[in-house]
């Protein structure tokens, strides 16, 4: 019995290389995002803006985390602060800094709205431990 | 006797389609299944990416799946490439190591933005998951702190009481307590031996010596708490001793 082909080793051997196909399919790709790259977008696009992309690798150069989360009031977790542009305009969130003396200010639009349309909110390329991202 | 199709995966014979007798498969049937397979597994080298890709690179901003690539900010942002290829190498994640470009003086990034912030800055190791099957985890709030406030993670996320909070791999997976930043913008949870980085012998050692030179009786084994403040600690970096 061992030695022969029966059906039910074909059907093994098929089914074994469709698990292969499948699980290829669904396996996680290498996500294009920068690691830590935030999409805001729960206001910009119902506002007729482009998402935000923030990212983390550029700001953490420049800035420990507790600048923004400490000090700036910026909570931990993505999708528990509610960042409105009239905040911003008015020195709160990014606009600490956003002012055009530390960084540019609100009038450059495009250079934080530079989002696809119809992106998520939330963190991006991150790892396949979803991170913080489950909100 | 009827084998399991566990057991039949386990048999190389059958799980590589070859006849027991260790000769490939001969005929149209085997030529078919060995390129359906090789067909089958391209995408997942694909996805895995080739071993020359495994060095650094960076998505130009253009190309990185959330920016818009007909605006104006993709011109004008500075690149990733250009910013982090410049600080100390790493395998994940940015694939910066964040806490040796800090100390190399790579980058220098700013502690606050207004005078009056008190800046805080705490030293003390601690043993962690002591009682736990994987290596200890040494924990240096002094890593920490250089980036992070200690409202960051107390005492929402952990009580700064030692071995108060149950802290959970499970948890930590879901985002949760260490997982807030671990996986999301600090090294991901797939670099295990990063935190699980002292074996247990040393760590029960380091605390017995010290419970030595205190002249207090060492935890008996049953008693062993999960966490502990480590006795040796790594000394403040010296921007913090001014």
């Amino acid at each position: 019995m061992s030695h022969g082909r029966t059906r039910a080793d074909r059907r093994y051997r098929w089914l074994s290389a469709a698990v292969v196909a499948l699980a290829a399919t669904i396996a996680p790709r290498p996500a294009p995002a920068e690691y830590g790259d935030v999409v805001l977008n729960r206001f910009a696009e119902k506002e007729g803006m482009r998402p935000v992309v923030f990212p983390h690798w550029f700001h953490r150069i420049r800035f420990r985390c507790k600048v923004c989360h400490f000090e700036l009031g910026f909570k931990m977790r993505a999708g528990s602060n509610e960042v409105k542009m009239n905040d911003i305009i008015e020195g709160r969130f990014c606009g600490m800094c956003h002012d055009g003396e530390t960084a540019w200010s609100v009038e450059n639009c495009d250079l934080c709205h530079s989002g696809k349309a119809g992106l998520p909110p939330g963190i991006f390329g991150g790892h396949e431990t979803l991170g913080p991202g489950r909100w | 006797m009827r084998l399991s199709p566990f057991a039949r995966q386990r048999n190389p014979a059958s799980q590589l389609a070859l006849p027991p007798d260790g000769r490939r498969p001969v005929g149209r049937a085997g030529t078919k299944l060995r390129l359906a397979m090789r067909i089958a597994l391209l995408p997942a080298i694909a996805a895995m990416g080739w071993p020359a890709a495994a060095q650094q690179q960076w998505q130009p901003l253009a190309k990185d799946g959330l920016r818009d690539p007909a605006g104006p900010a993709v011109n004008v942002l500075q690149q990733p490439g250009e910013a982090l290829s410049r600080l100390a190498p790493d395998s994940a994640g940015n694939q910066v190591r964040w806490v040796k470009a800090l100390e190399q003086g790579q980058i220098n990034p700013r502690s606050n933005l207004k005078a009056e912030t008190k800046v805080q800055y705490y030293d003390k190791d601690m043993l962690l998951n002591l009682k736990g099957g994987m290596p200890v985890v040494r924990f240096s709030h002094g890593i920490h702190t250089k980036w992070l406030d200690c409202s960051n993670c107390h005492e929402h996320l952990f009580k700064k009481q030692a071995a108060a909070t149950k802290i959970s791999m499970f948890l930590i997976l879901q985002g949760e307590q260490c997982g807030v930043c671990h996986g999301a913008v600090a090294f991901p949870l797939t670099e295990c031996s990063r935190c699980h980085n002292t074996k247990r012998a040393d760590a029960l050692m380091d605390l017995e010596r010290d419970a030595q030179e205190k002249g207090i009786a060492p935890p008996a084994p049953g008693t062993l708490p999960t966490a502990a403040v480590a006795p040796t600690t790594r000394p403040a970096p010296a921007e913090f001793g001014k």
